[in-house]
């Protein structure tokens, strides 16, 4: 099985090969049955792909420790879940999963692109073929996960603790679906180049593939964010490790493009930029990839670190990159500018956004590569950490939350900012009397509490304004809203859910950081502790077995107001085959907020350190995110960008898509 | 206004963004920023107290004491020099004696590092790629100690 799996690779580079030349050929010829043998050759690859996955996936089911990666990442003690999401929990098997979700998606287009112009479908399933093909060959020359051990060890040296966790089988496949999912922009964008054209068709495809991308991308680093804060044991959400912005750049240049593709796919505008966007999002995933992937950084993400494999990745990066934007150069000037619009209209809007997430996104790609690059030429070393984004991002992404209302409500071409702002009254309303509050009787001290709830506050009740003010509140009968509401375009949902979220991830943001609480003390058994209203009783330390670890589990009576309220456990954990001990921390949720609480060393007096935190609304800020990524599904729900629909309403003449400037 | 003038007032806009936000980060990065030092450089690197700073090396063996409540005193050593460092918290769960480790704050008045984070290395297989380096750079380097 294993070496059936190691062959379908093999062949899967085949045919990667074949899938990135003869369609490239057939379109530049014109020749409709080479262009033809691109769909096939894509979706054969991916089966291919998919058994050497599965070959994968039960060699490390079956706990096969001939194989090196089972051996090293693997024991046969470990939970059933543990061992499959373990696949994925080492170097070979993440960039296999890589490629896995690479070609399901030259397959998507290869299968529903039918109604896609052909030589635009035949370049954009080559380009996705150049991708392929090099990260083929990067697992096969530098990480092949099939290499065989003889003679085979008896027992595996199991996967990294951190690691097993529910975590591993949900935060990378969603990562990698989002970091990939933009592949297909980035091609959809190279065949836009290669053919010299470019249309607002163009744009109802891409539009779906950048919301399904971003969709994933969001959930991948709520769920990256949610892992760390309870596996760590340190209680911080994010900590701008240059791992976490290696998600995060794609993640906000993903953004920008979702928005200024509405723009180009509307009011035919911004063309150029947004293919150089779509190219700049996806290098950044290629970036992350590259940070990620080489062992430049430590981090629990660099599984091994090899020079070979850094150098190939920095190539594979440099070619893609630098091609694509070298491709840019020489043929944007052919593409044709779009519509003209007004400064103060919907497309101004996007345009400003798109200012401030592309800045934004520079800032934290100069605090993630300057130490590395500083380290490179002078060997000095520096740590960029949360005061240096605190100063740059903060003030670059604080304003555009601000103005995150106004944008749906401006009308295109021409919009009134007067009108804009009078529909915004009550939400203004809702925003100042929260800050007031917030001010007066929760926090006075911090006006940066305040600040921060009025902001989030406001962005809720914009994005709520926003879905009363098209469904016609205050103007026509409550009968005629409720019609109307039921009958918005889902993307007005979407919109609206989506700032939503964002307003409700702010609003946990400002809660934890602005009104939690912090203990640390030890405490011997029967001791009690008191935090913001919750005391908890320390009942003493139980030393238990687990399948693959023994553990001392604290055991924690909580009483709220006076009254028993359950318990938390928080435990030491000790796996004796990697020599490893983990905290598992104690989380108890009440209401949007949580008491968290982690174990410390024991002293010789028979004490234990606890560490304790009041986390308000805390769980808003991954709420927020899934928030945000309904508001994506509501999206790609819109009748207007089922894939497939636009081509049939109308083929674009070639004629028409490069006639001179209206 | 013209197609012209408007494309220009756009790149103008950008062009302001973009300065703003260079101004910014280098100024954040002169001022956030914290450097790695490891105990030996501090002599020459001369360090003023309250300026935040990195201190990696190995926890010198048998310095570890526990004192009231959750503050910990332990030196960082390179086998050259040793510095006092004292923390108040949790320490990460693979913290011990001849283990490499990053603590990150600042020198007190008198002389002792305050750390506000202290990071181990992530499991047995590697240190922080800083304090190997370092080590390796003062030919302190010894496979066992990874």
């Amino acid at each position: 099985m294993v070496e059936t799996g190691h062959f379908a690779l093999v062949l899967a580079f085949a045919l990667s090969l074949v899938q990135m030349l003869v369609p490239l050929v057939g379109a530049r010829t014109g020749n409709q049955r080479l262009m033809a043998v691109g769909g096939p050759v894509t979706v054969t690859g991916f089966a291919l792909t998919a058994l050497s996955f599965a070959a994968l996936a039960s060699a490390y089911a079956g706990s096969d420790f001939s194989v090196a990666s089972v051996w090293e990442n693997s024991h046969s003690l470990q939970p059933m879940i543990y061992k499959i999401t373990g696949t994925w929990g080492n170097h070979e098997g993440s960039m296999l999963l890589w490629v896995l979700i690479l070609t399901f998606f030259g397959a998507l287009v290869a299968v529903f692109g039918n109604n896609l112009p052909s030589t635009l479908k035949a370049n954009v399933l080559a380009v996705q073929g150049m991708i392929g093909a090099a990260f083929f060959l990067f697992i096969l020359a530098t990480s092949n996960p099939f290499i065989r051990l003889n003679p085979a060890p008896i027992e595996g040296r199991d996967l990294n603790p951190v690691l097993q966790d529910l975590g591993l089988a949900i935060h990378p496949p969603m990562l990698y679906l989002g970091y990939v999912g933009f592949s297909i922009c980035f091609s959809f964008s190279v065949a836009a180049l290669i053919e010299g054209r470019i249309d607002a068709s163009w744009a109802r495809w891409v539009r779906p593939w950048t919301l399904v991308a971003w969709m994933f991308l969001t959930g991948g680093i709520a769920m990256g964010s949610y892992w760390a804060y309870y596996e760590l044991g340190w209680g911080g959400f994010w900590f701008w490790d240059p791992v976490e912005n290696a998600s995060f750049m794609p993640w906000l240049a993903g953004t920008a493009l979702l928005h200024s593709a509405i723009v180009m796919e509307k009011r035919s505008a911004l063309k150029i930029w947004t293919l150089l966007l779509a190219i700049l999002t996806f290098s950044l995933s290629l970036l992350g990839t590259f940070l990620v992937r080489s062992g430049v950084l430590t981090s629990v993400h660099a599984f091994a670190t090899d020079p070979a494999r850094g150098v190939f990745i920095l190539c594979i990066l440099t070619l893609f990159i630098g091609g694509s934007l070298t491709l840019f150069a020489l043929r944007a000037s052919r593409l044709t500018a779009g519509g003209l619009f007004h400064p103060i209209s919907r497309e101004g809007a996007l345009v400003l956004n798109n200012l401030f997430l592309t800045t934004a996104t520079a800032t934290v790609l100069v605090g993630t590569l300057y130490p590395l690059a500083l380290e490179a030429l002078t060997g000095g070393k520096i740590s960029v950490g949360a005061p240096f984004f605190d100063l740059t991002f903060g003030p670059l992404i604080l304003p555009l939350l601000a103005i995150v209302p106004f944008g749906p409500l401006l009308a295109w071409k021409r919009g009134d900012i007067i009108a804009a702002s009078q529909r915004l009254m009550a939400a203004f309303a809702i925003a100042i009397a929260a800050m007031l509050v917030t001010g007066l009787f929760i926090d006075g001290a911090s006006v940066f509490a305040a600040l921060g709830v009025g902001l989030a506050v406001w962005l809720v009740a914009g994005a709520l304004t926003d879905l009363a003010v098209k469904s016609g509140v205050g103007s026509v009968a409550p009968a005629v809203i409720l019609r109307r509401f039921a009958g918005l375009p889902r993307s007005v949902f979407g919109t609206a859910l989506a700032h939503l979220g964002l307003g409700l991830t702010l609003l946990g943001i400002v809660g934890t950081l602005c009104f939690g609480t912090e203990k640390i003390l030890s405490m011997h058994p029967g001791e009690t502790v008191e935090l913001s209203g919750h005391t908890l009783r320390f009942e003493g330390l139980t030393p238990q077995k687990g399948p693959n670890f023994t553990e001392d589990r604290g055991r924690f009576l909580l009483m709220s107001d006076g009254r028993a309220n359950g318990e938390i456990t928080s435990a030491k954990r000790f796996y004796p085959v990697r020599q490893t001990v983990t905290t598992e921390s104690g989380i108890r949720t009440l209401a949007l907020s949580q008491l968290y609480l982690s174990l410390g060393d024991e002293n010789k007096d028979g004490s234990v350190v606890v560490r304790l935190w009041w986390k308000p609304l805390v769980t808003l800020i991954w709420g927020g995110g899934l928030v945000m990524m309904a508001g994506a599904a509501m999206s790609l729900l819109d009748r207007r960008l089922r894939v497939g629909a636009p081509a049939k309403r109308r083929k674009p003449a070639p004629a028409a898509a490069t006639a001179s400037p209206t | 206004m013209t197609r012209k003038q408007k494309r220009m007032s756009v790149i103008l806009a950008g062009l302001g963004f973009l300065a703003a936000a260079a101004g910014l980060t280098f100024y954040a990065l002169g001022q956030k920023a914290s450097y790695f030092y490891m105990p030996a450089d501090l002599a020459a690197a001369s360090v003023p107290p309250g300026q935040r700073i990195r201190l990696g090396g190995l926890v010198e063996k048998g310095t570890i004491v526990r004192g009231q409540g959750a503050t910990v005193a332990f030196s960082v050593t390179d086998k050259q020099k040793s510095v006092k460092v004292t923390y108040t918290g949790i320490l990460p769960d693979l913290f011990r004696e001849e283990q490499g480790v990053i603590t990150e704050g600042a020198f007190g008045p008198d002389g002792v590092f305050v750390a506000d984070s202290v990071l181990a290395k992530h499991d047995e297989r590697y240190m922080p790629k800083e304090v190997a380096d370092g080590l390796k750079a003062k030919g302190v380097w010894q496979e066992s100690t990874n």
